[in-house]
């Protein structure tokens, strides 16, 4: 059964006829391993002497350790080796350093500050787990705890506490000048003072654990050769053998990495934590190592697709054309960078997502936060502003009186349209897929949604937007000066970046700052978490519960009521069908984006 | 360090080893025999990775404590094959494509053939019960309860249900 | 380091307990009897019991499920599957199947049940519904309610429960899940509605998760009490449980939102139990 379809018309060139695998199932090479239980994953090693290594974690979101006393672990049986901050040849990294991306940003074992519940500042090797385990329970650690924050407006706040000391703003820096990565696409505020409707929305994604069943971990042995071999779950195998010689300033011909075999990753085990500790613990034990962590690890301080918030703001003109479209974006990144800069780029590439809108402007922030570093997960940097685009294309339907599907087929790019980011558009097909959804789901379109097709109508005027010229709103350290205007930036970067002068400033920062405090909760175990199981029909038992408190559109229309169950309405779908339908998919929507608390 | 004896079969071999005070079945399984079949995913009885059948009924490895298996019988998913000969849920699970890292195969085979012992002919839903405390994060579960049903048609000698 | 003591009767293993002078379970002090091991297991392997010993008894007494007087002695050694499989117990199938899945009915026993933090102790909140009592290693009973108002980690060990035996279709039990087929509860309801001459008499309504132990929610008890299942009652009976619960957050639901939904779930539970 496939459910897969290349029309041709669409995708002429997409793909040669006479590919032998490509298109085609076929019995997966590692699948005899798999189903036999051979397959080799980093774990399935057995070395003789294998020790293990655990961390001390901080309790709290951000702190200062003000002393460590290990005396009492390193004296118990079993441990080998106290693992100091100071025992980490370059204890400063950014994983896009790799790339030439960022600064480096995060200590392997933190030194001084931690920014994040879960952050490790010491580490214990011992002959087992068990006795690693004891060992991490009985050190010591004397906290200074520091306010904290955990939400993004209140991050970009002036007052807001130092998360990162190498970007005192709470903000990555973008091309040396921003505090945020930059749209600007045709004229965005004339437009908006010509739009007949103005729809505005904003949309939360909660972070989500990637929970591969296999929990991150590797194992490093020492050579006979003065090299180490490496078993690790990475999904980026020389990225993490790059970041580990440059963490314990190694050259890389010292080590050999094996993996491959990946119990599930989905961005997870892209970040390179684990094969560093292990390589460490091998060279001063001169022992095969494993660090692994268990599953409160994996979902407490395995970075997930992060959090993020996008407030988006629609010009319509009479037709339900979107005529501008302005977003405010906010990526969470938890304390540390990680690949989130990076995601916020992918993310402004993808604006104004799949619709040709003549002015489109954008400024989107990668925040820090004392929350668990973010990194990749599927659709990196995508899936989580195409959830808010969609939303609001509900929602500015709804606004305009519009059929949901005719108002995303009215706004569909098409073939020879300019995208905001300058490329032009090519095998759009979103009309048509458009189209095939809705006959699929027994959704009625009218003739003229059902007659539109992407491979006309696009190009021409809808081609030739001018250049718009980038404007200095946002300059780096602009919102935190504001604040306090007579004194220089305390605790600004080793390379603090202040560039003079005041640009005309954003109006992100005049938000009231909020706390969101972590509520408390039953240990990050799987059990915690809505991991999703088997698919099943829902029960009346556990359908969903009409005590959702609603969220108000911000447009004109009123909150409706909510119905029992998000099933397309088998006749057209009149306003107040649409209404209802609204109501239920952004009801089903939080329980989609809210699949995990931190 | 005190250590107990601990003998039980494993997958039809006698075995003995010495295990630690609270030292779990999954642990000693791997690391003490060499089993690796069955996999850690969580350590709390959460995930499924190292379901094994002990004296014919499923349990989680990773939550029995090693010494309650002495004298038991203790079967993994590195025993369902007959020698290159694979096992009917094997032969589906390949050509199903049941499995995608194949992380969580082990446990899922264990909890199907839990399931097909007891009860050949499986409704839908009784596979979708049968397999419930098993986590896949790759497949979405379809091809795995199809897989499941076809061997248990397979197993029944071809009659589909 | 964990030593582990296997006691051939249960009342050995409660004397060996209490001479410790310590409590049964994770997080007591120095020993840790163990049923199931579900809860137990979980804790040594995470390091995080406060335990170094653990105590366990091969007692057959433990499993028993038979008759006993007008209802069924089930004893705390008895697994989750052993009770949905039992003839005797057929009337708390739904809820012991309520549990995990099949590998932790396997393993799960009635007594680690009793003792289970929330929002763990599905089975229990049946019990309690059917006014069962508690039956401890020396030989005391204790009703369920006052069982759970005073559960301390300490006391004897538990043999067994005595549940009454509900008329059939009496009790009604509803599991709140945000993950299906298998997940923990946001709440656990069990009602029994027993009529007598078309009045309600002897309502029981308990829930769990909705609080440290299962409890009873007696103001809607009382709403339903010498009546019958007409909506308004079924109204007036939801409206009163806040006064009666006190959840708390977890990661899979707020209290606020267990305290919101547990009216709803409660009127659908009762409703569906009008319409048969
Ligand atoms: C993955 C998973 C899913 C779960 N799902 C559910 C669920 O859906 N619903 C639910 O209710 N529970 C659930 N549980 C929790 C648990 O498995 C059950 O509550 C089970 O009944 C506990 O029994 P046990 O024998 O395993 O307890 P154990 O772990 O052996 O013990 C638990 C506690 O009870 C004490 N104890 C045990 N027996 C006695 C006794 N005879 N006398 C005195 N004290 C005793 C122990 O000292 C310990 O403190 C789940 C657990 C896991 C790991
Ligand atoms: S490792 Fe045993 S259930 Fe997850
Ligand atoms: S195949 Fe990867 S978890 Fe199931």
């Amino acid at each position: 059964m496939t459910t897969f379809e290349m029309r041709k018309e669409y995708f002429a060139d997409e793909r040669p006829e006479d590919l032998k695998e490509i298109g085609r199932p076929t019995i997966r090479q590692d699948i005899l391993g798999h189903v036999t239980g051979r397959s080799r994953f980093y774990d399935d090693h057995l070395f003789d002497g294998l020790l293990h290594m655990r961390c001390v974690r901080s309790p709290h979101h951000h702190a200062r350790v003000r002393a460590i006393d290990a005396s009492a672990a390193e004296a118990m049986p079993g441990v080998r080796r106290i693992v100091r901050s100071g025992d980490v040849p370059k204890n400063l990294n950014t994983l896009l350093s790799l790339l030439g991306f960022g600064r480096d940003d995060e200590p392997l074992i933190t030194p001084e500050t931690v920014g994040y519940r879960g952050e490790p500042v010491l580490a214990v090797i011992a002959e087992t787990e068990a006795a690693a385990r004891a060992a991490v329970r009985a050190v010591r650690v004397d906290w200074d705890v520091l306010p904290h924050v955990l939400d993004v407006e209140a991050a970009l706040a002036p007052d807001a506490p130092i998360v990162n000391s190498e970007y005192p703003n709470n903000s990555f820096d973008y091309h040396d000048r921003y505090d945020h990565q930059k749209l600007r696409f045709g004229d965005v505020d004339r437009a908006f003072q010509g739009a007949e409707r103005i729809v505005e929305g904003r949309y939360r994604m909660s972070p989500i654990e990637q929970a591969p069943m296999e929990t991150c971990g590797a194992i490093a042995v020492p050579e006979s050769n003065d090299r180490f071999t490496c078993h690790t779950s990475t999904q980026a195998l020389f990225f993490s053998l790059a970041t580990t010689a440059k963490l314990l300033d190694l050259p890389s011909a010292k080590l050999h990495f094996i993996g491959g075999t990946v119990g599930g990753g989905f961005g997870g085990k892209v970040d390179s934590v684990v094969e560093p500790m292990s390589v460490l613990g091998a060279q001063l034990t001169g022992r095969p190592v494993k660090f692994m962590w268990d599953r409160e690890e994996e979902m407490q301080v395995g970075a997930p697709r992060g959090a993020e918030m996008w407030d988006i703001r629609d010009g319509l003109d009479r037709d339900g054309r979107i005529i501008a479209r302005r977003f405010t974006g906010y990526f969470d990144a938890g304390a540390y960078t990680r690949l989130s800069s990076y995601a916020v780029v992918k993310a402004v590439g993808h604006l104004p997502g799949p619709y040709t809108i003549p002015n489109v402007a954008a400024n989107v922030y990668c925040v820090f936060t004392n929350r668990t570093p973010a990194t990749a997960m599927r659709g990196f940097g995508i899936t989580g502003v195409d959830f808010a685009i969609e939303c609001q294309m509900d929602r500015a339907a709804e606004a305009a009186g519009l059929d949901p599907v005719a108002f995303r087929i009215l706004n569909a790019y098409r073939d020879g349209d300019m995208k905001a980011h300058r490329r032009l558009a090519k095998n759009t097909a979103l009309i048509e897929c458009c189209q095939v959804a809705a006959e699929k789901a027994g959704w009625p379109l009218d003739g003229t949604a059902l007659s539109q097709s992407s491979l006309s109508g696009g190009g021409g005027a809808r081609a030739s937007v001018p250049e718009t010229a980038t404007d200095g709103e946002g300059r780096i350290g602009e919102r935190r000066r504001r604040a306090l205007p007579a004194e220089p930036l305390a605790g600004s970067g080793p390379r603090g970046r202040l560039p003079e002068g005041t640009i005309r400033g954003s109006d992100v920062a005049a938000a009231p700052p909020q706390r969101m405090d972590m509520g408390p909760g039953s240990g990050p175990d799987l059990e915690s978490f809505v991991v999703p199981p088997l698919p099943a029909a829902p029960s009346p038992a556990t359908g969903p519960v009409p005590h959702q408190p609603p969220i108000a559109p911000s447009t004109a229309a009123s909150s409706p009521a909510a119905p029992a169950t998000p099933t397309a309405p088998a006749t057209p779908a009149t306003p107040a069908a649409g209404d209802s339908m609204l109501a239920a998919r952004l009801r089903r929507s939080r329980f989609l984006a809210g699949t995990r608390r931190r | 360090m005190t250590k107990t004896a601990v003998t039980f079969r494993l997958n039809g071999a006698e075995t003995a080893i010495f295990v630690d005070g609270g030292q779990n079945l999954l642990d000693v399984l791997r690391r003490g025999v060499g089993d690796l079949s069955p996999k850690y995913g969580c350590g709390q009885g959460g995930c499924g990775g190292c379901s094994v059948l002990v004296d014919g009924t499923l349990r989680l490895a990773c939550i029995t404590l090693a010494e309650s298996v002495d004298g038991a019988s203790v079967e993994t998913a590195a025993g369902l094959a007959d020698g290159p000969r694979l096992h009917p849920l094997q032969k589906a699970f390949m050509e199903g494509f049941a499995a995608q890292c194949g992380y969580c195969t082990p446990g899922m085979l264990m909890a199907a053939r839990a399931l097909l012992d007891a009860n050949p002919d499986p409704a839908r839903e009784e596979v979708v019960e049968a397999i419930s405390g098993n986590l896949c994060r790759c497949t979405g579960y379809e091809p795995i309860i199809d897989a499941i049903l076809a061997a248990a048609a397979d197993l029944r000698g071809g009659a589909a249900r | 380091m964990i030593t582990v003591e296997t006691f051939d009767t249960l009342a050995a293993a409660s004397s060996a307990m209490a001479g410790a002078g310590s409590g049964n379970r994770a997080g007591a002090g120095g020993s840790c009897y163990m049923g199931g091991g579900t809860l137990v297991m979980r804790a040594v392997n995470y390091g995080d019991g406060d335990f170094s010993r653990i105590l366990r008894s091969r007692d057959p007494a433990l499993l028993r499920i038979e008759p006993d007087g007008g209802g069924v002695f089930i004893g705390a050694g008895a697994t989750m599957a052993a009770i949905a499989g039992h003839r005797e117990t057929a009337f708390l199938a739904e809820a012991a199947t309520a549990v995990g899945g099949p590998a932790i009915r396997n393993m799960a026993t009635l007594g680690g049940n009793l003792f289970a933090p929330p929002p763990y102790g599905d089975l229990s909140t049946a019990l309690l519904a059917l006014d069962a009592r508690v039956r401890t290693a020396d030989g005391q009973e204790t009703p369920m309610e006052s069982f759970f108002a005073r559960r301390r980690m300490t006391g004897p060990l538990v043999a067994g429960v005595t549940v009454p035996r509900p008329e059939p279709g009496v009790l009604r039990f509803r599991k709140v899940t945000r993950v299906r087929p298998k997940g923990v509860s946001v709440m656990a309801i069990a009602v029994r509605l027993p009529f007598r001459s078309g009045r309600l008499a002897g309502v029981r309504i308990a829930f769990g998760a909705m609080g440290p132990t299962p409890v009873r929610a007696k103001s809607a008890e009382s709403a339903l009490e010498g009546g019958g299942l007409e909506d308004a009652r079924i109204a007036r009976a939801a409206e009163t449980l806040a006064h009666d619960l006190a959840p708390a957050d977890d990661a899979l639901a707020s209290a606020w939102y267990r305290q919101a939904v547990a009216p709803v779930h409660l009127a659908r539970l009762l409703r569906s139990a009008r319409e048969g």
